[in-house]
């Protein structure tokens, strides 16, 4: 059985890789490449043949897209929110959505956000307030998101807003598209204390939407938004790292262009995490490697880090091997605070006022005075250590939950005081 | 192991965990502890034999079982759950991995099958100092006669030197440190128990005064480091047994226990803390199984060790026993506050665990000795990879 699915996926890598050399062309415009890719399915082998794929499996799209590595010809647009918004359309959209929004995900023509947080919700992000009220064939957007990373060259955005202030706080979102380009969408950068500004602020304002892009039902919205964060999580370690830019061709110019657009407003996460792997060298070049309290520190971090990738390697392991997800799965994000925290801590002791400076004095061009401003982001940013903690308690220990104060009604429900009410 | 243990090792983990839960739960636990000897012969038996536990990590042309340090870890995960009292570390795991490293064959072949299978029990006296292993001065010579050597010294913090038939003892002689095997009836030595507040490890100095004793053919001075990653590997696996035991029941008792008209596991005050329990110790079996696994995949191990770096081998050992050492602690710790005023009195058995845990936290080195043994490890590494390059 395994021997005949091996057989098979060699079959179609080996097809995969005549297809190749029967079109790959460097020369060719970026667009234009994806679209014959989209149109073949071997751009997104794992997505049904009915939208742009092969109806194959995970694995075998996987091995794909080594096939497409080891060629050195480039793929479909993989970055951003956008794969987040088609593995959300494949399993909540209808028809006409799938065949309008899909293919041009692959091709990396439409960029996407996601509008989801507000400065009301945060952790609870079912509190959303902002509105939309269905008028004619239309819904009128009004109110604020927040943390919306790429909103300010999006083509269109994934939105949970509130079209039912009498159901209970989760029953009353709904799920749309918006396109992001119209008057009534204001998009404002945030910055941050770390001086980069990854994120923005979006204002709606009388904003229209057309019914047909309701994603799923009226009502629906919170468990279409739990496939698109579903997917956030599974690709929060992906590496953005793409070693096929050094090659040469219109096609990998143009790639160039789109992926320094979408991995800017990435370029300090590896500061966030703190950066351990410089923790060695910073030690050797100050000489804090020779004092027996800096060792302590040093070893600490060691510790942690190295074990870690093992409990993280543990649980790569047991999925492998089809066994029940234990406890370590859901460890990765608590382990990747308390690692950046204690890395921030290293770092000052071992550079000391050096770490401070930011400057042409600086060592390595500032990174360690960019890790001391950028990890307090690492506890806070795709769920907070608390909730983290909470998730822990209560889906892995079991424990029992808080009381709550948010049943019934949402209009009724305590909210954050705002200038003006959007319940009324 | 390779991250996942396989299904024949988890099954050998099932039987280790039903016997043990059989015979060493807490009742059988605290009636031994009050005993000098501190153990039960016929579960030693009974484990060594019936289960082969004893042998488990040795070859089977000496009566073992052939596997390696992974299974000795999973016996000893299980035995630090229920706190077994027994002289498993002090036997099985030190004593004859000293036979097996600095012994010869004939050596091996006189000593080794009687303490696989539990009939004589051995141990090894190392500590004259502190009692941490690592870093210390000999002081206990060995001067050679006509038939053998005689010991002349002081060895502190034994465990189980009360129990045991021999004695493998580190000593100095005209070569350098080497291993010596001494019996424990023979004539000049004086065993004095020690009262420990861990009664559950039982503790013991030595004195030597011309004792006869054997050289270990095979000694060599840098057994002894391989010997303090042996024992920390199988230390560390124990201690993250025992704090998987209390967390498991600060687990329980905090969702019994109700104040406030309320679950007190409902208090993010508790529900976080035991959150971040879990990560600890998650991290700490993860260690605790890679130093297992690096044991295993060494040169020093098997003959076709793919690791043939003692240094990785120091720094993954070391690394395990700092980190399991905390993690048991603060566990224990915890699991006393979160059961408030009952989790201070004697009859609770939370004292019980915390106790191995404090004695596990100081033997063989306190968390900042592994440390820095770990940190000179890794750093030995790094220098020889540069001059590789």
């Amino acid at each position: 059985m395994q021997s005949q699915q091996a057989q098979s996926t060699q079959q179609i890598t080996q097809h995969v890789h005549q297809w190749l050399s029967e079109n790959w062309d460097p020369e060719a415009g970026l667009v234009q490449w994806r679209t014959l890719l989209a149109e073949s399915g071997w751009g997104a082998a794992h997505w049904p043949e009915d939208y742009f794929g092969k109806g194959l499996s995970v694995e075998v799209s996987a091995a794909i897209e080594d096939v497409f590595a080891e060629f050195g010809a480039v793929g479909t647009a993989q970055t951003g929110v956008r794969m987040l918004a088609a593995a959300t359309l494949l399993e909540h959209g209808n028809h006409e959505q799938k065949r309008q929004y899909l293919r041009r995900i692959l091709t990396g023509e439409d960029h996407w956000c996601q509008l989801f947080s507000e400065p009301g919700s945060g952790s609870d992000l079912a509190g959303a307030t902002t509105r939309a009220d269905l008028d004619g064939d239309e819904y009128i957007i009004n109110g604020q998101k927040v943390w919306n990373t790429s909103a300010h060259h999006a083509h269109y955005g994934l939105l949970i807003a509130r079209t039912d202030w009498d159901e209970a706080k989760h029953k009353g979102l709904s799920y749309f598209i918006i396109d992001m380009h119209q008057p009534g969408v204001e998009v404002r950068q945030l910055s941050q204390m770390n001086g980069h500004a990854s994120f923005n602020e979006v204002f709606f304002t009388d904003a229209r939407i057309p019914r047909e892009n309701l994603i799923s039902t009226a009502g629906n919205g919170w468990q279409v938004a739990m496939t698109t964060l579903a997917h956030e999580r599974r690709s929060f370690d992906r590496s953005r790292e793409n070693k096929r830019v050094k090659q040469t061709g219109r096609i990998f110019v143009e790639l160039k262009k789109e992926l320094d657009i979408s991995n800017e407003p990435y370029t300090w996460y590896p500061q966030r995490a703190g950066r351990a792997d410089l923790v060695m060298r910073r030690a050797q070049e100050t000489g804090a490697i020779n004092d027996p309290v800096q060792r302590q520190e040093i070893a600490r971090l060691h510790i942690l880090s190295e074990s870690a990738k093992w409990t993280a390697q543990r649980a790569k392991a047991a999925q492998k091997a089809g066994k029940p997800q234990g406890p370590e799965g859901s460890l990765g994000k608590l382990a990747a605070s308390e690692i950046a925290r204690l890395a921030a801590r290293v770092h000052t002791n071992i550079s000391a006022n050096d770490a401070l400076l930011t400057g042409p004095n600086s060592v390595h061009d500032g990174v360690v005075a960019e890790i001391l401003v950028s990890v307090p982001a690492v506890s806070i940013a795709g769920g907070t250590d608390e909730i983290q903690r909470n998730i822990v308690a209560e889906r892995v220990l079991g424990l029992p939950k808080e009381p709550r104060f948010d049943e019934g009604p949402f209009r009724n429900v305590q909210r954050n005081s705002a200038a003006k009410d959007p319940s009324k | 192991m390779a991250f996942i243990f396989t299904e024949d090792q988890e099954q050998f983990r099932d039987s280790v965990s039903r016997f043990l839960k059989d015979k060493s739960n807490t009742v059988e636990v605290r009636k031994l502890m009050a005993t000098d000897s501190g153990f039960d012969p016929k579960v030693w038996q009974q484990l060594s034999q019936q289960l082969g536990m004893s042998g488990v990590h040795m070859p089977e042309e000496l009566g073992g079982a052939g596997f390696g340090p992974v299974e000795m870890a999973v016996v000893c995960e299980e035995m630090g759950k229920s706190l077994y009292c027994g002289p498993y570390f002090a036997s099985a795991v030190c004593a004859a991995s000293a036979l097996r490293l600095a012994g010869d064959e004939a050596q091996q072949e006189t000593l080794l099958p009687e303490i696989i299978s539990g009939e004589k029990i051995a141990c090894l006296a190392v500590s004259e100092g502190r009692g941490v292993w690592t870093d210390e001065v000999f002081s206990t010579t060995a001067t050679k006669t006509d038939g053998g050597h005689l010991l002349n010294g002081h060895k502190r913090f034994v465990v189980d030197a009360a129990n045991a038939h021999s004695l493998i003892v580190v000593a100095t002689d005209d070569q350098g440190i080497g291993f010596f095997v001494v019996d424990a009836a023979a004539q000049g030595i004086s065993v004095t128990a020690l009262e420990s507040m861990d009664p559950t490890r039982k503790l013991a100095d030595v004195q030597f005064t011309d004792s006869p004793a054997q050289k270990l053919n095979n000694s060599q001075p840098e057994q002894l480091r391989i010997l303090v990653d042996i024992a920390s590997t199988a230390l560390a696996n124990e201690m993250v047994g025992g704090a998987q035991t209390l967390l498991d029941s600060a687990l329980s008792y905090t969702q019994l226990r109700f104040q406030f008209g309320r679950s007190i596991a409902s208090f993010q005050a508790i529900k976080h803390r035991l959150a971040d329990l879990l990560l600890e110790l998650e991290l700490a079996k993860s260690a605790a199984y890679q130093a297992a696994q690096t044991l295993a995949d060494s040169a020093l191990w098997s003959a076709n060790g793919q690791i043939a770096h003692v240094d990785k081998v120091t720094e993954h050992a070391s690394l395990a026993k700092a980190a399991a050492s905390e993690v048991y602690l603060h566990t224990a710790l915890e699991c006393i506050q979160m059961h408030g005023g009952i989790g201070f009195t004697w009859e609770n058995d939370t004292h019980l665990w915390f106790k191995r845990a404090k004695s596990s936290e100081v033997f063989l080195g306190t968390p900042a000795e592994h440390r820095e043994r770990m940190l000179t490890a890794l750093c030995a590494q790094s220098t020889d990879l540069r001059n590789s390059a």
